[in-house]
Order: structure tokens, then C-alpha cells, then sequence
């Protein structure tokens, strides 16, 4: 059966990891990237094995549905109990907050729907008089399209708890944290569609080590931390575009004026780091009528997000490996989650363990 | 409450004239041939009758469906119900001799959709050459069950049968055609997506293809990939043989629609269910004959082998990607949810 073209051909991967073998250092490196989606088709496609030893590459905090903090989850559930038809994706449903995942919600009575898109969560309330609210996480890839329907008179009856976040500032904050030790970064090409180059450079432009966009195919992502090895090489650290057939320089512009329209910066938490000052979003007061923390009153506390022996954070953080968790594989797996990083199918214990992560055939 | 002449109403599961019509009306007319033995359907008996065969073994299997959307692309929940149970016959290796068929209805459920059901329940045993000897119909209140239910038991005739523990190392994978056809297209059939899509179901009774091969013998486990796909069901077949079964992905028949669907929604067109193909694990003497059998039918068209039994990690499936890497193939662990971005 004919395939459409990928980029996933043998013989040029091959050449890639010769070429990655030359320009790596005999000293290890830490390559961090910050996209579920990365360490998807880095696991899926087992690329792992195409880096020599001393060359590791981690997931950091690029699980949006990872690193939304409890209270987030809480306040949903509270409004799902208020009787509301809470909207949200799939893997929303798993993560726990102080009392109840929003599936035990949903178990419990309340009306809660996966949707695929924000879009449909409004077609869902202009078909009744209930309530209806979306639960609105996710980087700069879903922030547009929340910003586009709040500016595209939604019905009255539909609102919005925003837990987006912005990545480039949880990348800079990341580096400063102690034990990180990142030497680059593989930025997220989906991300930088949207943002362009510009935010990595203004936020990382002082720790002078190299940022390279890449794709998600194999070919792409091998291309990318080829390119990061280069600079490491060469002692440089700056912004590249290894991904310029979907990333421009300034990005998507009219998406960039739609988030700016309708979202201003603030301080949020994220699980597993902390607060970030002006790592997310919160609605210009033009749009507070759509506010679900207002419409029902929630005030934003953040639970306690210790689990014991749990080591997510460190995860989030790109300062372990899954393998790394002692609970990885034996008390948390993804039929029982422990922690974040195992709920979310982007988190990287959830990946390693579906798709066999660092333990190579 | 009016009546309405056009539904299922709680008196059609009665056991009294209603259901009599109703059976009458709407399900037997579709058997008109199912004859096996004394005691046959039509007769309207407590039981019905099928004379021993004389050699081989009997192989008896139960399966319950429930399916949403009840109609979809490429099928409905009767051709499903029939082919799921026609199909663990045939991957025993055994020949059909009767199904059954109990259906659970909705109150107010329409009763044109029965009639379809029902028809094409039995369109698909005609294919195969199967009676249904017995059924039975009960009616639930609305809010009750989510619309129908069936349960089918078939019983077959196989000499011998073949399980799914049989691999040894030197054996060739062969799988009957391309993966992941009927989880994507009820994935993609699912209303909450809006989405717009050229994918049908695979659903098909398969024993008229299998039943060509079954004469050349070398075949060590047969398995169907429904639930949980072909990576649930080499597991199981690597497990239970304590063998390894490394796959080489590049020959993993995918339809490009089924793999852009699933490369947009994050779950692998591996791990979703299949509903009119088999793998195969047979003898390397008889692996080319048998692709070649397979291939010569329409519903093995694009059969291919894709991989080889080995004993490195007994246990597992490991998989050497399109790209060249390798990684375990685990058993996939439920329901897989579309993911964010």
C-alpha cells in the first residue's frame, strides 16, 4: 500500500546521526525540549537511539495539561458541581485536583464533555440554555482560538477558565532553577508558528545558549539537534530556525493581534515550577463577561501539590528522567496515575511508558 | 403515552401477540434459509437442533456489541455483531455451523432501524454460509440501555483448532490487510467531531477467506485485531508463546486516511480495533503461499508480512520504526482519548 511521503526516511536519518556523532562534544550534553509532541515522536520513532551516549534529550514543562496547577482543576470541578456543562479536552478529564478529577466529577452526576476544539464547546451552547464553559489550557498553539471565539460573539450563556501559558518564559525560568543544567533547547515548532523567533530572544537572549526550532518529524527533529550540537560546538548560543517550512521570523501575526486584543500577561502557577511572572493569561476587561472565575465566583486558591515519592516536578523540570521516579512503572502507570506527568498522554512518564521510552530493544 | 405504531414499545418484549408480530414482521422474514438441523429457527422452538458432526472439535464463542454511532460508515451494529462472532470462529480455524442472536431494544427505539439491523445481520451470515437457529428479544425502558445491545453465540467446527499460543521463533507475521480501518472510522464518525472523512469500517465476516488458506496447514496462531488493535493482539500471542515478535513498521499496511486521522488525533492506528482482518503467525515454509492465497481474495488484497518471531524479550512486540529506530510495542491500556495540540 503507497504511503504519502514522511519525513522519516531511513537513509537520511542515518546520515543525521553520523552528522551528530561528529559535532557532538565528548562531554555530556542536556538538550531539553518543551512540546509532549517532541518526546512523542521522539519516543514513538525510538530516535533515542540515533544520539550517541553522552547526548540525552529530556522533556521540561511541555505538557500543558502536566502542568496545569491543581486549583485550576478544582475551580472547573466546582463549577461542573454548580451544574454548568464544563467543555475540555480529553486528557483534562484524568488529572487530579485537590478532591476529584473532573472523570469523578463527571461520575458523580456532573456534565462534563470532551470536545477537540473550543469551537465545538460553542456550538454546545448555542444549542441549549444551560450554562456552558470551556476549560481553556494550552500554549500559544490554542490561545489564538480562544482569543478568535471570544472576539466572534459568543451566546451569553458561554464563558471561559483560562489556564493558558506562554512557554518562552517557563523556558527562561527553567534555567535559573538550580540542577537544571540545560545546555539548548529544541523549541517547539507548532509554538513558534504562532509566536516566530523574537519571544525566545527576548526572553533567553542573556544565557546565550542555543534555541532551535525544529518539526515533528524525524527527519526534522534530528536536523534540529544537529544544529544545537553545532552551536555548542562552535561556543555560540542564539535563536534558529531549523523548522522554516512552517516557522516564519515574526510568526503568525494576525494570530499574535488576536491573543494581544483579547489577553493581557500575568503571573500564573504553573505544578511542578511554581509562579511565573507573566507566564500566562488573563481576559482584558473588555471581555470579564466571559470570565468563568467571575460568572461563578471562584476564588483561586492552589492546593498542595506534594505527592509523596511522586517526582513530577523534577520531570517538569527537566531534572529527571521518568525512569528516573522510583514510583515509574510500578505504583504509577497510566491506568493509575500518581502524578501529572503520567496523566497527560503529552507528559513524558505517560509516553515512556506507552511507547517503551529510554529502555531500547 | 400515544402509541406509536413506527417504535419498539415495552409489550414487543412480552412474549405475546406484539412480539409475535414483531418477530413475524421484522426479524424472521430475514432467515427464510436458516436450516441446520430437526429443530430449526422457523420452528419457533425452546431450543433448536444441530446434528454432531462426525470428527474435529467444537469451538463455541459468546461476544455482546454495543456501538456508537449504531449506524456507521461501512456498517451497523448487526453486521458488526454477526462478523465479530463469524470472525473468532474463523480465527480458531473453525467452520461456522450456527449463530444466535439476542437483542436488547430501547423502548420507542424505531422499528424500521430493527428491520435494518436485523437484515443486515443476516446478509452477513449469508455470506458465510451460517445459520442463526435461535435469538430471543427483550425490550427496556427508555433511559434504560443506550438504544440496542446484541449478543451472538457461535458455535463452529474445526479440526483442529487453532489458538493464539502457537508461535515459535522462525515464524512469519502476516496480517490480512491494512489496521486500523474500524477504530478510525468510528473515531472520525463520532458526532462530537464535525469531521468530514472518506473512511469506511472494515467490518466483514472473514471465514470466507480464511477458510481458503486453512487447507494449507503451517498455521501455528490466528488471531482477529479487534479491541485494543494489533498491538494488543501480538501481545497477547507473544505473551501466551513466550516468544518476542519484532515488526518492521514500513510493512504495516495503514491507509493514508487512517494515518493522517490518526497522526491528527494522536492515537496510533495500531492500537484501534480492526473488525475484518486476521494475523497470522504460520510456518516460513508456507508463509509466501499463504500471503499469496490471501492476496488472490478481495478481503486479503493488501495482506503483507510484517514481521518475524524471534526469543530476545520473550513476551514483547518490538517494533523497528519507519525511520530505522526501535521500540517496544506495549499492550495498548484502554480507551484512547484524542489529544490537545
Amino acid at each position: 500500500m503507497a504511503r504519502p511521503f514522511q519525513l522519516s526516511d531511513p537513509v537520511r536519518a542515518r546520515q543525521l546521526a553520523d552528522a551528530i556523532a561528529i559535532l557532538a562534544p565528548p562531554t555530556p550534553v542536556k538538550i531539553v525540549h518543551v512540546c509532549g509532541t517532541h518526546e512523542m515522536a521522539i519516543t514513538q520513532h525510538g530516535l533515542r537511539r540515533f544520539l550517541p551516549e553522552n547526548v540525552e534529550i529530556l522533556e521540561g514543562p511541555g505538557c500543558p495539561v502536566c502542568v496545569t496547577p491543581t486549583a485550576d482543576i478544582d475551580a472547573v470541578v466546582q463549577i461542573a458541581e454548580a451544574g454548568a456543562i464544563v467543555c475540555t479536552f480529553g486528557d483534562m478529564t484524568r488529572v487530579p485536583g485537590t478532591r476529584l478529577t473532573l472523570e469523578q466529577t463527571r461520575s458523580k452526576g456532573c456534565d462534563i464533555r470532551v470536545v477537540l476544539s473550543i469551537a465545538e464547546a460553542v456550538h454546545i451552547a448555542r444549542e441549549t440554555d444551560r450554562e456552558v464553559v470551556f476549560f481553556a489550557v494550552g500554549f500559544e498553539t490554542t490561545t489564538p482560538m480562544t482569543a478568535a471565539v471570544l472576539l466572534d460573539d459568543p451566546p451569553s450563556n458561554f464563558s471561559v477558565l483560562v489556564s493558558h501559558k506562554k512557554i518562552p518564559e517557563a523556558m527562561a525560568v527553567l534555567l535559573n532553577l538550580p540542577g537544571t543544567n540545560i545546555q539548548g533547547y529544541l523549541a517547539p515548532g507548532h509554538v513558534s508558528t504562532i509566536l516566530g523567533l523574537a519571544p525566545y530572544a527576548k526572553q533567553l537572549d542573556t544565557f546565550k545558549i542555543p534555541i532551535v526550532v525544529g518539526g515533528f518529524e524525524p527527519l526534522d527533529i534530528l536536523y534540529a539537534i544537529a544544529l544545537i550540537l553545532r552551536q555548542i560546538r562552535d561556543g555560540v548560543g542564539f535563536v534558529e530556525n531549523a523548522f522554516p517550512r512552517a516557522v516564519s521570523d515574526e510568526g503568525n501575526l494576525a494570530a499574535q493581534i488576536l491573543i494581544e486584543t483579547v489577553f493581557e500577561s500575568t503571573e500564573v502557577h504553573w505544578r511542578g515550577i511554581g509562579a511565573i511572572p507573566d507566564s500566562g493569561y488573563r481576559l482584558r476587561d473588555e471581555f470579564t463577561q466571559f470570565d468563568a472565575r467571575q460568572r461563578f465566583q471562584i476564588e483561586g486558591e492552589t492546593g498542595d501539590e506534594h505527592i509523596p515519592g511522586c517526582r513530577c516536578a523534577d520531570v517538569l523540570t527537566a531534572r529527571a528522567t521518568p525512569a528516573d521516579c522510583p514510583l515509574f512503572g510500578t505504583r504509577c502507570t497510566p491506568l493509575s496515575p500518581v502524578g501529572p506527568c503520567m496523566v497527560g498522554s503529552e507528559g513524558a512518564c505517560s509516553i515512556w511508558f506507552r511507547y517503551g521510552g529510554r529502555e531500547l530493544p | 403515552m400515544t402509541q406509536n405504531n413506527d417504535r419498539i414499545s415495552p409489550l414487543h418484549g412480552a412474549g405475546g401477540a406484539m412480539m409475535g408480530q414483531l418477530l413475524a414482521e421484522h426479524v424472521l422474514p430475514h432467515f427464510v434459509s436458516s436450516q441446520v438441523g430437526r429443530i430449526n429457527l422457523s420452528d419457533m422452538d425452546d431450543g433448536a437442533t444441530i446434528a454432531l458432526p462426525s470428527a474435529g472439535e467444537l469451538v463455541m464463542t459468546t461476544d455482546s456489541h454495543v456501538v456508537k454511532p449504531i449506524f456507521f460508515p461501512g456498517g451497523d451494529i448487526g453486521k458488526l455483531a454477526a462478523a465479530g462472532t463469524l470472525n473468532d470462529l474463523a480465527v480458531m480455524g473453525a467452520r461456522p455451523l450456527a449463530l444466535s442472536l439476542a437483542v436488547i431494544i430501547e423502548e420507542d427505539f424505531i422499528i424500521s432501524d430493527v428491520d435494518r439491523i436485523v437484515k443486515s445481520f443476516a446478509d452477513t451470515l449469508i455470506g458465510s454460509e451460517t445459520p442463526l437457529i435461535c435469538g430471543d428479544t427483550k425490550v427496556m425502558g427508555r433511559g434504560e440501555i443506550d438504544g440496542i445491545a446484541i449478543n451472538t453465540t457461535g458455535l463452529g467446527i474445526a479440526d483442529p483448532a487453532i489458538g493464539d499460543a502457537g508461535a515459535v521463533a522462525g515464524d512469519v507475521v502476516i496480517v490480512t490487510g491494512s489496521m486500523g480501518d474500524h477504530g478510525m472510522a468510528l473515531m472520525a464518525a463520532r458526532e462530537e467531531f464535525h469531521l468530514e472523512t472518506e473512511l469506511i469500517s472494515d467490518v466483514a465476516s472473514i471465514w470466507p477467506m480464511i477458510r481458503t488458506i486453512l487447507p494449507v496447514g503451517g498455521i501455528h496462531a490466528m488471531k482477529d485485531p479487534t479491541r485494543g488493535g494489533l498491538a494488543a493482539a501480538l501481545n497477547e500471542m507473544a505473551s501466551k508463546s513466550k516468544t518476542t515478535i519484532e515488526l518492521n513498521q514500513p510493512a504495516i499496511p495503514i491507509r493514508p486516511e487512517v494515518q493522517g486521522l490518526s497522526d491528527m488525533l494522536g492515537i496510533s492506528p495500531l492500537e484501534v480495533a480492526n473488525e475484518g482482518k486476521a494475523v497470522l503467525i504460520v510456518s516460513p515454509a508456507v508463509a509466501d503461499q499463504i500471503l499469496e492465497m490471501l492476496r488472490k481474495h478481495p478481503l486479503g488484497h493488501d495482506a503483507e508480512i510484517i514481521g518475524h518471531v524471534g526469543g530476545e524479550y520473550p513476551g514483547r512486540v518490538v517494533l523497528t520504526t519507519d525511520v530505522g529506530g526501535r521500540r517496544f510495542l506495549d499492550m495498548p491500556l484502554g480507551d484512547p482519548v484524542p489529544r490537545i495540540c
